[in-house]
């Protein structure tokens, strides 16, 4: 419990329980008011769209969110110090050495991918991923309202990838995660001596497929045995389309737009399927190449 | 006092600041807005569920709010703070114990920086889950999609700024990605292959040497204090002006034109 304790009342991690109850408390909210309008047969919205005017009545609004934001803020001041630890030492490395919290869930993507997945790939698609959005969702209802039933899919997916890969990694980097970036409950206290014994195997090996050959050079079964993994993850994309092509939604879609979300799509649940092939089979690659493993 | 107040009204003075008096009416009640350059963001009229808390969080305006406290604060902060490693962590310590308000000051803008993530990503997550990213606002969130990463820059370039032992791990084990970059990175894959060394690598271009030091303190901290800020005031200028240009706050009906 100590740990615990130790943990929640670092200043910087403070940020983090409010972000944990705020990001709760809207996704309930939200979806308490999706599953009304959905339910109603008629929106809320729709009840408060006359036209009034901004002076006084959203101008009242922006005074007291003002008034409310800067009493908490200065409150939250007077009561907590930012931090300030002792003088950067670039020989001293602490243990755990963890990113600012918002760049957690990255961090965390690199038990599971190597660096240049994790840390550049990944994020790459992540930004362009989300700025592709408007354009790649082509139903035209939900617009301006909240609803679940009209967005099924884009709500799901959204939700997916904020609650659990993003936020839920951040809180996992926080408080599971110790020295060696080994797991620890979060009222453990952190053991820095631990070393857990490396057995992660690759892929193809659960298969009798070696990666390397006694001289230590790749066997070429291992390469094609993972790049055929790999092209058949994303062969997905044209067979799903083959069975699907004249449904409705395909054709409005049509194939660029559809390889496009595919695409991302696969790209995004790649983290989980990788991080179940870690965690319950400590799988660590599934193609090894002299330049770089996935 | 009336009199006097009556008489002040009239002076050529006033009238030349305050263009209309304060009978309530809709004519006084428009000109309120429009006649000043910081409400005129607004329109006169808007659709009353765009002032509900309920639908928009008011998330939008409070990333707003906490980027205006940013600025206020972050500038009497430079005030304090210079950028090289022998002064920066003492001016830091200096700070916290000497200066009348300088805790506060700092802790204001460290916490509204935390803040300022969260409700971006917040802001973000509204408007995914009200569809207001689709037409005509497609655009609006692309910038928006900007921003929330400038913010993230923002923030994670002042994190280095203490020079204290949170400061420069963080920022390395953060900035220790980039050397495995594809083809830019001496790590990443065809980066050697490509003549990249950790000398010359796009690492090396961000922290201006092989590790986070004094160099990188004052990259960040340009970064920080000028080039990032003035970036994020352009697009969020952008980004209000759409949110005007694309008929105000999204809505069952209001989907049109201004
Ligand atoms: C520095 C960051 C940002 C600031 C200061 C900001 C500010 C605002 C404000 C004040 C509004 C008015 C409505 C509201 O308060 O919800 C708004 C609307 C909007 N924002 Fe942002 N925003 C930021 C980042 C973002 C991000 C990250 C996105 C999405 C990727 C985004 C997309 C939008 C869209 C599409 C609208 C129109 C919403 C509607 O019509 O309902 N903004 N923004």
């Amino acid at each position: 419990m100590h740990n615990l304790w130790e943990i929640v009342s670092k200043p910087d991690n403070i940020p983090i329980v409010l972000l944990l109850f705020m990001v709760i408390g809207y996704t309930l909210w939200s979806f308490k008011k999706a599953l009304k309008n959905d339910n109603q047969g008629f929106l809320d919205e729709s009840k408060l769209s006359d036209k009034i005017q901004v002076w006084p009545s959203l101008v009242r609004v922006e005074f007291l969110a003002t008034l409310f934001v800067m009493v908490i803020l200065v409150f939250w001041s007077f009561l907590i110090d930012a931090p300030l630890e002792e003088p950067a030492n670039p020989t001293l490395t602490p243990n755990p050495s963890k990113a600012p919290w918002y760049f957690l869930g990255l961090q965390e993507m690199l038990v599971y991918f190597d660096p240049w997945i994790a840390g550049v790939v990944l994020p790459t698609f992540i930004i362009i991923g989300l700025m592709a959005i408007p354009y790649i969702d082509i139903n035209e209802k939900g617009n301006g309202y909240y609803t679940f039933k009209e967005r099924k899919f884009a709500v799901l997916t959204y939700c997916f990838g904020f609650l659990i890969l993003w936020v839920a990694l951040i809180v996992l980097g926080t408080f599971w995660r110790g020295p060696g970036w080994y797991f620890f409950f979060p009222w453990e206290e952190w053991d820095t001596h631990r070393v857990v014994a490396l057995t992660n195997v690759d892929l193809s090996e659960l298969f009798g497929i070696h990666t390397r050959a006694a001289d230590n050079s790749l066997n070429p079964m291992a390469v094609i045995f993972g790049v055929a993994l790999i092209l058949g993850y994303y062969a997905l994309i044209p067979l799903y389309w083959m069975k699907k092509k004249n449904s409705d939604i395909m054709k409005k879609l049509g194939a660029v737009k559809y390889n496009i979300v595919a695409f991302l799509f696969l790209t995004m649940m790649a983290l989980p399927i990788k991080m179940v092939l870690r965690i319950a089979l400590n799988i660590k690659y599934i193609l090894v190449t002299p330049w770089f493993n996935i | 006092m009336l009199k006097l107040r009556e008489k002040l009204q009239q002076t050529e003075v006033w009238k030349s600041i305050f263009r209309h008096n304060y009978q309530d009416t809709n004519r006084n009640r428009a000109l309120q807005i429009v006649d000043n350059v910081f409400l005129h963001l607004h329109p006169v009229r808007i659709s009353r569920h765009a002032t509900n808390i309920g639908f928009t969080w008011g998330m939008g305006g409070i990333t707003f709010l906490l980027f205006l406290v940013l600025t206020i604060t972050g500038v009497i902060l430079m005030f304090y703070y210079r950028p090289a490693a022998e002064y920066a962590y003492e001016d830091m310590k200096y700070l916290m114990n000497d200066v009348a308000f300088g805790p506060l000051i700092r802790n204001m803008h460290r916490w509204a920086a935390h803040a300022m993530v969260i409700t971006v990503m917040l802001h973000m997550f509204r408007v995914f889950l009200t569809g207001s990213y689709k037409p005509p606002r497609q655009f609006n969130w692309v910038v928006g999609v900007l921003l929330l990463v400038l913010t993230l820059l923002l923030s994670f370039t002042g994190y280095l700024l203490p020079w204290d032992q949170l400061a420069i791990w963080a920022v390395t084990v953060g900035t220790n990605m980039a050397r495995a970059t594809p083809i830019l990175g001496h790590e990443g894959p065809f980066g050697a292959e490509l003549g990249m060394r950790i000398d010359n690598d796009i690492r090396f271009v961000l922290l201006g040497g092989t590790q986070v030091g004094p160099p990188t303190l004052l990259r960040f901290y340009v970064g920080h204090c000028i080039f990032l800020p003035i970036i994020a005031s352009i697009f969020m200028i952008v980004h209000f002006w759409r949110i005007r240009k694309d008929g105000g706050i999204s809505g069952p009906t209001s989907n049109g034109q201004e």
